[in-house]
């Protein structure tokens, strides 16, 4: 009988002790296609853009407000189509709206998109064919009460799960998650708007994309020896070009992006990759540590011991 | 059948088992679970591997250098012990399951028994339950799909896998027809228990008693408690080792139970999406 490691120990060395059936994994890699982190980046444009556009409306910043009624109704468009994609049954994808379960983050998740995407296409179709009644403005007011818990619920979802690295995030996650669809809709904004309605555009991306490195530091550093995974494989390199490019979007937009349109819109265009490759790096990290048995061995372990 | 029977489950005594793999058989006879390929592995006499779409009963083989019992290994012959663990691994039957609580189109259900089964008429391969359950049980079927059941011939809407998610069933349909599952009746060595899981607990706790008295080797009771982490199992073991020696997680927690505060916090990261993007109009538009 092995005792449970005690003290502290780096991850590799408490791996080569702990004893495994031939190192198979524990809990299952998840069975999601790069569908979902697509639709983590639209889902998340989608609707931190519904937010965007109704402040700009209440401010009357109709440039601004025009746009991300646009912009946020073509991505709620786009985000079931990746699910539904996904499904290993899309023939059934109806079934989503059977039940309401509280207990399943996709489950209300479904209902969120189903709902905030509705209302969103509403007020995007009368936009376009100009008709600017009560319809509209509920539409509106549907798509930015919607807006947040749309960017945020993903986060909820992964962290609702078995995997070490999901799970043991759950303070972290809807607020990255958060953080990042604010960042990436105020770029998408920006690249679309002319400069003088674009300053709220640019303070989102930039202050999105900082609140965005700030959580994803803090989530590795809380993450203890299961954070590993984001220094390795997939991971790693997703999490690199995340931070590179949202770090370099965040400074173009912030010294640049006042004066010169294409300075703003390469750093919106940064920012909108580098928040696609944060998405892209969480995802694989779930594989990552659902691959390997010592992180959900080692998390338990550590669990029962506190 | 009753709408409100006895809960039932299995009591898995690795102690007894014989590594024969009739439950594997059975199972697969009985649910027409179909052949995923043929490997060979190396993991000793295992080339089944890990329960999954296609398993539902799996029998792990654990070849150790130790002693069988603590007071001197009489079936020993050799200077060295030697132990050959077996353990026939199946779903767990959570009292909370998180692959019920995740499943969005409400396919995965508690039965009258209490025990957990999907609807495969409800099933649209959504995949949550895989990545939410703690001991790996789920999975997705990549088979294709049978002839009376040809996809949609439709951009985006078809597909010719299976694409469902499937697991043991405890044999539901045996169970409504009065008869006790096919691994259970299929096993020799009565290693595997079918009955109510209040007799199968009394049962378990007399069991470890003897083999304690007997001074076996690390025998332990595995998902019996109540106040585990997910409720105590429907399917519960007793085992030899610890339960990662056999690919079994050594604390599993249903991820729903931290649930209400990531709703919370989910709630309070959603205010700061509007409250962050409102500041950003502060100071004007240009």
């Amino acid at each position: 009988m092995t005792g449970t490691p005690s003290g502290k120990r780096s991850v590799t060395e408490l791996g080569s002790q702990m004893r495994s059936y031939y190192g198979r994994p524990i809990v299952k890699e998840p069975v999601w296609q790069p569908e979902i982190p697509f639709y983590l980046w639209t889902g998340g444009i989608g609707g931190a853009s519904s937010v965007l556009h109704g402040v700009a409306r209440l401010t009357g910043n109709h440039e601004l407000a025009k746009r991300t009624l646009l912009i946020g109704a073509a991505a709620d468009a786009v985000s079931p189509l990746l699910l539904i994609s996904d499904l290993g049954r899309p023939e059934r994808f109806l079934n989503m709206f059977r039940v309401f379960k509280v207990t399943s983050p996709m489950s209300v998740g479904s209902w969120i998109l189903g709902v905030s995407g509705t209302a969103s296409a509403t007020a995007a179709a009368l936009e376009l064919l100009g008709l600017r009644g009560p319809m509209k403005w509920l539409a509106e007011a549907v798509s930015f009460v919607t807006g947040p818990p749309l960017a945020t619920y993903t986060g909820a979802l992964f962290a609702n799960t078995a995997i070490p690295v999901w799970s043991e995030a759950r303070d972290e996650l809807p607020w990255l998650f958060g953080a990042s669809a604010s960042a990436s809709a105020g770029a998408a904004a920006l690249i679309a708007t002319p400069a003088e309605s674009a300053a709220p555009a640019r303070r989102a991306a930039i202050g999105g994309s900082l609140a965005a490195l700030g959580l994803a530091e803090l989530m590795e550093r809380k993450l203890g020896v299961v954070g590993e995974v984001y220094k390795q494989g997939d991971a790693g390199r997703y999490g690199k070009i995340a931070k590179a490019a949202t770090a370099a979007g965040a400074a173009l937009i912030a010294t640049r992006g006042k004066r010169s349109r294409a300075a703003a819109a390469l750093g919106g265009t940064l920012v909108l990759a580098g928040e696609l490759a944060l998405r892209w790096s969480v995802f694989r990290a779930g594989f990552q540590s659902a691959a390997d048995p010592k992180y959900t061995v080692i998390t338990q372990k550590e669990r029962s011991r506190a | 059948m009753n709408a409100t029977a006895e809960r039932v489950g299995f009591f898995t005594d690795t102690s007894v088992c014989i590594g024969c793999k009739a439950c594997e058989v059975a199972c697969k006879e009985w649910n027409l679970v179909p052949e995923d390929g043929l490997v060979w592995t190396g993991d000793s006499y295992d080339n089944t591997s890990e329960l999954g779409a296609n398993t539902w009963r799996h029998v792990a083989f654990v070849e150790q250098r130790a002693p069988l019992r603590l007071d001197g290994d009489v079936a020993t012959l050799d200077a060295e012990p030697m132990r050959w663990l077996m353990e026939s691994d199946v779903c767990k039957h959570c009292t909370h399951a998180g692959c019920l609580d995740v499943c969005p189109t409400g396919a995965l259900f508690r039965t009258e028994f209490g025990t957990v089964v999907v609807q495969e008429d409800v099933c649209n391969g959504c995949g949550y339950c895989v990545p939410a359950c703690p001991f790996g049980v789920l999975d997705k079927r990549h088979l294709p799909r049978k002839p009376d059941d040809m996809p949609l011939q439709l951009p985006l809407l078809g597909k010719n896998e299976d694409g469902r998610v499937w697991k043991c069933t405890l044999c539901y349909d045996r169970l409504k027809g009065g008869h006790e599952p096919a691994c259970a009746q299929a096993c020799p060595t009565k290693s595997i228990q079918f009955g109510e899981l209040d007799e199968l607990r009394e049962r378990a706790d007399k069991r470890l008693e003897k083999l304690q008295a007997e001074q076996w080797n690390g025998a332990r009771l595995y998902g019996r408690d109540e106040d585990d982490g997910v409720g105590g199992f429907g399917a519960f073991f007793l085992l030899l080792d610890e339960p990662e020696v056999y690919g079994l997680p050594p604390d599993p927690v249903v991820p729903t139970k931290h649930l209400p505060r990531l709703w919370a916090s989910t709630a309070l990261a959603s205010a700061a999406v509007f409250a962050g993007v409102a500041l950003a109009f502060l100071g004007g538009r240009e």
